[in-house]
């Protein structure tokens, strides 16, 4: 941490209990070495697909990106046993093009809101745009935690914010950004779990990070995360979902992830109603590697639509 | 008409106190001239057990204590003999030894206690490790000492012999029970008195007198004994092994019918220090 | 030291609803990944000698198998005392006309080469370890064959820099050194047996276990291909009689054993009226001992790591677990949910964490010994895990409701079984830790730096492990207190015990 924590910190921890760095690296390091094959790889390839929250969230996006986008989630693939994705996920100026194209679809439409990457609106401001997006047809909202709030101790303040955008959001499901790139250590992140969990509803998430600073989702906040939702669960019996973001983007990645999740909440949490992934090239290596597990060639990137790696 | 000279009788210290054995029983010691001069505990069985337990009394505090009041102790004890050296050299001198090789042999015992003292705070430096392990730890090996250790003294050299074995064992905090010589056990009742009055804490050295042949069968059996440490023949040696094996004790024997060279340079070393000390090895972890 | 404040136990379910529970099932059941790099197994093994495979003398072979399946993998030379004689003698002129004069430097390249042969060869060991063992892969793939590279690797090093092993002493080789080690490791506790031994200039003669002899075997072929010189190493396999053999022999200048208290026993005794200086690395029954402001989820997962790896077939396993009274139930809860995770079953299986259990024999012990402790009284859980139908296997097993005196509290189990206690303040925790004869490890589970290095401070134990469990490497002096043996094996330590100091 670039200043020592608050003692509200050391009151939260003490209750919940610290994070072992060293442990979490060698418990996560142990998913990296499962072999996942044949049935078992397809089944999770698809499985995953099933969770992608196909993202874009440039300042370049166009109303033509959005299309494209959404045709993607809708189908990913002619081989009919691929699912679609689970949500698109787009600025809240673009939710109402992506409801239309998804509208009475399994997928769903997730926004940013919050003054997202970095949260720093009035609060006034960031629940109207959550309440606009809603307005707009977002089904779920991503928004991003008062990092400057949590990192002063100010509890409190983070968790009226946080219940004031559950209240904003109505129906829609609501996903809390950590973002943990700005929390330094594990501890820190179970503590803002905890702190995030207290104020959501079952079937609301926990999410990494806003995949615009340099630590994204990694295997080992995962695991810190996955841990403080199976605490929780155990404790409150109120089940929170989990979307890592940024930084997945092999196949591999994703099935070690979900390996974390069958070892760590079991067979409840491997559902895209309690567990996503925030990423866009994602998707593309997934249909890949489906693809070569049914021809058994290994494919060219270039044969999968919206391909950025197009040598 | 010449006063009659008060005798003193000759007692063991264990725990801190002057004894005699608990079963009052006691050998005559007779001068080189082969008069009477004393009669010495016969210690049993019993009395190394009770020493055992002395010594496992003191032997946390005397652990804990810092390496630097280990090695203040020892100087002092060094400082008693040194101003007691006539009267250790007259104790040398019931058994047989000429004055001169006498004062030799306390000169040199003070010596060896001065070289140990200055080992105290040093010899975890020399003889532990930090350990670069391909891992996220910080991994590092200390001593520690092994408990109680026995120890059976050489006759020959009846000071210098027991102090060679004994200072060694003590520097890293353990404590001992020792057999004196047998052959000559007076100056180990005059170190006694001199060990009372260093500041070394009461239990931490145990001195008996007695029969090789009596005790150290039991030194060879006692569990609680974590080492021994003796000049020994070589069915001595094989007994105390045998005995050895029932609790997995570590021994440094030394063959009694060897010639050792007490007063040499290579008398005295850290690996004497090193043989009593275990080695522990702790996995810290480094994380954030 | 005063007592730790107890507060009302963490983690309680908040009352009024049913305890919510965590379905680990068959939802994505992982399919059979068998590790399939070929063990190349010859189909008999005769003893190495003198930079040869020969036969024994009394021409007798015993079938070695696979635990996992019970079915022969091999038939083994069965050395009797002309064959250990003869490796001796091998080794003596070896010690005396080659290796004891050897520049350290030369002695080393030797060492970096089979290490270097044995990393080559990695994958074909693992299968071998695991076909023999039942280790699962993933251990004998990630942990047993690196380490036992690691170890020749570290040591090579050491072969001509001897003279910083000992500061003011010169070192010298000892000369011939015999050697047995047991099944639960076979080429890695060989590796820590060898390596040391040969940077120091001795020669060997070691007897690997009798169920477990051939990665010692194929080693023994990367010593022909290293060309190492004839007799430096020479392997006779066998049963107790055989080691027997081994420890006795005149020639051997020191013997080193790794294996149970009870024959190390056995040994010192046989050697007792000799002048052979001994290494022993017998049992334990570390005490894991977690405190209430531990990282508990890391803390679960290495008390599964200290007593399950290995199917608990190690000396320095965790199988007495120390839990913090406020914490004790929280921890116990989490120990039965992450032994469901657990997968029990085929050793080549990529996948399996648990593997079969060594021989028949080792199996009943652990059976009855967990009879035994639920006659005194303890509570059994065992993980609802499916076992294969053929092979030796063994439930993970937790046994609650353990007190002091209950003899899986005290005996060396050597099995996949934890035996859990409670206590209430620092003080509790050292006392029952220590109250025991054995001290080769033991493990310690908070959050608080300082009390890290007190309780390692009072710790009657070898090696203190702190927030991790059964870490090892070649650097690390590694052996035990008390009745858990003598020496010390890795590090400088280590080194210094195949040493005469001159």
């Amino acid at each position: 941490m670039p200043v020592a924590p608050p003692k509200a910190f050391f009151r939260v921890l003490d209750e919940i209990g610290p994070v072992d760095a060293v442990g979490i690296e060698e418990r996560v390091a142990k998913y990296t070495t499962r072999s996942i094959k044949k049935e078992a790889k397809v089944w999770g390839l698809r499985k995953a697909v099933s969770m992608v929250d196909l993202t874009t969230l440039e300042g370049k996006d166009t109303p033509g990106k959005i299309d494209s986008l959404c045709s993607k989630a809708l189908h990913p693939s002619d081989d009919p046993t691929v699912p679609t994705v689970a949500a698109v996920c787009v600025y809240p100026s673009m939710v109402r093009r992506a409801k239309s194209h998804v509208a009475d679809t399994k997928v769903r439409v997730a926004s940013v809101a919050t003054a997202f990457p970095s949260g720093q609106l009035p609060l006034k401001l960031r629940l109207q745009e959550v309440r606009s997006a809603v307005t707009d047809g977002a089904d779920e909202i991503d928004m991003v935690i008062n990092r400057g709030a949590f990192l002063s101790g100010e509890y409190n303040e983070v968790r009226d914010e946080i219940s004031a955008v559950v209240e904003a959001c109505g129906d829609a499901a609501l996903k809390v950004i950590l973002e943990v790139s700005e929390l330094e250590t594990y501890d820190s992140i179970r503590v803002a779990s905890f702190l995030a969990m207290e104020s959501i509803r079952e079937g609301d998430f926990i999410k990494t990070s806003t995949g615009k600073t340099s630590l994204n989702a990694t295997l080992g906040n995962n695991q810190v995360m996955l841990e403080a939702i199976r605490d929780f669960y155990l404790d409150t019996g109120t089940a929170i979902g989990m979307k890592p973001a940024g930084g997945i983007r092999a196949a591999k990645q994703a099935l070690q992830f979900l390996i974390a999740i069958k070892e760590t909440l079991g067979d409840a949490w491997l559902t895209n109603e309690r567990y996503r992934f925030g990423a866009s090239a994602l998707l593309n290596d997934l249909l890949r590697q489906l693809a070569k597990e049914k021809s058994g060639a290994y494919q060219a990137p270039y044969y999968f639509s919206d391909a950025t790696d197009s040598y | 008409m010449p006063r009659l000279p008060i005798t003193k009788t000759p007692k063991v210290y264990v725990g801190g106190a002057f004894i005699r054995s608990e079963s009052a029983r006691t050998f005559p010691l007779r001068d080189a001239r082969g008069a009477f001069y004393a009669n010495i505990p016969q210690c049993t069985r019993k009395d190394l057990r009770n020493a055992v337990e002395a010594a496992a009394k003191a032997g946390p505090g005397w652990a804990r204590r810092t390496a630097y009041n280990r090695g203040q102790i020892l100087y002092r004890l060094a400082e008693m003999l040194e101003a007691r050296r006539a009267e250790m050299a007259e104790a040398l001198g019931v058994g047989g030894i000429g004055r001169a090789a006498a004062v030799r042999e306390v000169s040199a015992a003070v010596d060896r206690l001065i070289y140990y003292a200055g080992w105290a705070d040093k010899y975890e430096q020399v003889l532990g490790n930090v350990n670069p392990v391909a891992a996220p730890f910080f991994n590092f090996t200390v001593t520690e000492p092994m408990g109680i250790v026995g120890i059976v003294a050489p006759d020959p050299a009846p000071l210098l012999g027991l102090i060679s074995l004994v200072a060694p064992v003590i520097t890293s905090g353990n404590t001992t029970v020792a057999l004196a010589s047998e052959k000559a056990p007076y100056p180990a009742i005059v170190l006694g008195e001199m060990l009372a009055t260093s500041d070394l804490p009461g239990g931490v050295v145990n001195l008996l007198t007695g029969f090789r042949k009596e005790l150290v069968p039991t030194f060879a059996t006692h569990t609680h004994l974590r080492a021994v440490s003796a000049v020994a023949s070589a069915d001595e040696r094989k007994a105390i092994q045998l005995g050895a094996a029932d609790s997995v004790k570590r021994t440094r024997l030394l063959k009694a019918e060897e010639r050792i060279d007490w007063f040499s340079a290579d008398a005295q070393h850290l690996y004497a220090i090193r043989d009593f000390v275990e080695f522990k090895t702790t996995w810290h972890p480094i994380g954030s | 030291m005063p007592p730790l404040a107890s507060p009302p136990p963490k983690s309680s379910p908040r009352s009024g609803r049913p305890r919510p529970e965590l379905i680990f099932g068959d939802l994505w059941p992982y399919d059979p990944a068998p590790e399939t790099a070929d063990p190349k197994l010859k189909p008999r093994y005769d003893l190495f000698i003198d930079g040869k495979f020969v036969p024994a003398r009394g021409g007798k072979y015993f079938d070695t198998i696979n635990p996992a399946t019970e079915k022969k993998l091999a038939e083994v030379a069965l050395a009797g005392p002309a064959d250990v004689d003869a490796a001796y003698q091998a080794a003596r002129r070896a010690a005396d006309g080659v290796w004891g004069r050897m520049a350290g430097r030369e002695r080393a390249k030797y060492l970096f080469r089979i290490a270097r042969l044995l990393q080559d060869r990695a994958r074909e060991f693992a299968v071998a370890e695991t076909l023999n063992g039942g280790k699962p892969i993933k251990e004998s793939r990630d942990f047993d064959v690196p380490m036992a590279a690691a170890h020749f690797f570290y040591h090579a090093g050491w072969a001509d820099k001897l003279e910083y092993v000992a500061p003011g002493r010169r070192v010298a080789p000892l000369g011939v050194v015999g050697q047995v080690i047991p099944w639960n490791f076979p080429l890695l506790m060989l590796a820590w047996k060898i390596a040391p031994a040969l940077a120091m200039g001795n020669t060997v003669v070691l007897k690997p276990a009798e169920t477990t002899p051939i990665t010692a075997l194929k080693l023994a072929e990367i010593f022909q291909d290293a060309g190492l010189p004839p007799g430096v190493v020479n392997l006779v396999t066998g049963a107790g009689a055989t080691g027997a053999a081994v420890m006795a022999h005149p020639i051997a200048a020191k013997v080193a054993f790794t294996g149970s208290t009870e024959v190390g026993k056995i040994i010192m005794r046989s050697l007792a009226g000799t002048d052979k200086k001994m290494t022993m690395e017998l049992g334990g029954k570390a005490a894991n001992i977690i405190f209430d402001d531990a990282p508990i989820n890391q803390a679960v997962e290495g008390v599964v790591n200290g007593i399950f790896f290995n199917q608990g077939h190690v000396c320095c396993a965790g199988s007495r677990l120390l839990v913090h009274e406020p914490v004790a139930e929280a921890v116990i809860a989490k120990l039965k949910q992450r032994l469901r995770v657990l997968r029990v079953g085929d050793p080549l299986d990529k996948n399996t964490d648990v593997g079969a259990i060594n021989s028949r024999e080792q199996l009943n012990k652990i059976r009855h010994l967990v009879d035994v402790g639920v006659k005194e009284g303890a509570e059994l859980y065992q993980a609802p895990c499916p076992l294969p139908a053929r092979g030796f296997f063994f439930r993970p097993t937790l046994l609650t409701g353990v007190t002091q005196s209950h003899r899986v509290a005290r005996e060396e189990i050597f099995g996949p079984v934890l035996s859990i206690l409670t206590f209430r303040t620092v003080d509790e925790a050292v006392e029952k830790a220590n109250n025991t004869a054995f001290g080769l490890s033991a493990g310690v589970w908070t959050d608080k730096g300082s009390r890290i290095l007190k309780m390692s401070t009072e710790l009657k134990a070898g090696v203190v492990w702190a927030n991790t469990f059964n870490k090892f490497d070649p650097a690390s002096p590694f052996g035990g207190y008390k009745e858990s043996g003598f020496g010390r094996e890795g590090g400088r330590q280590g080194i210094l015990d195949y040493a005469k100091l001159v």
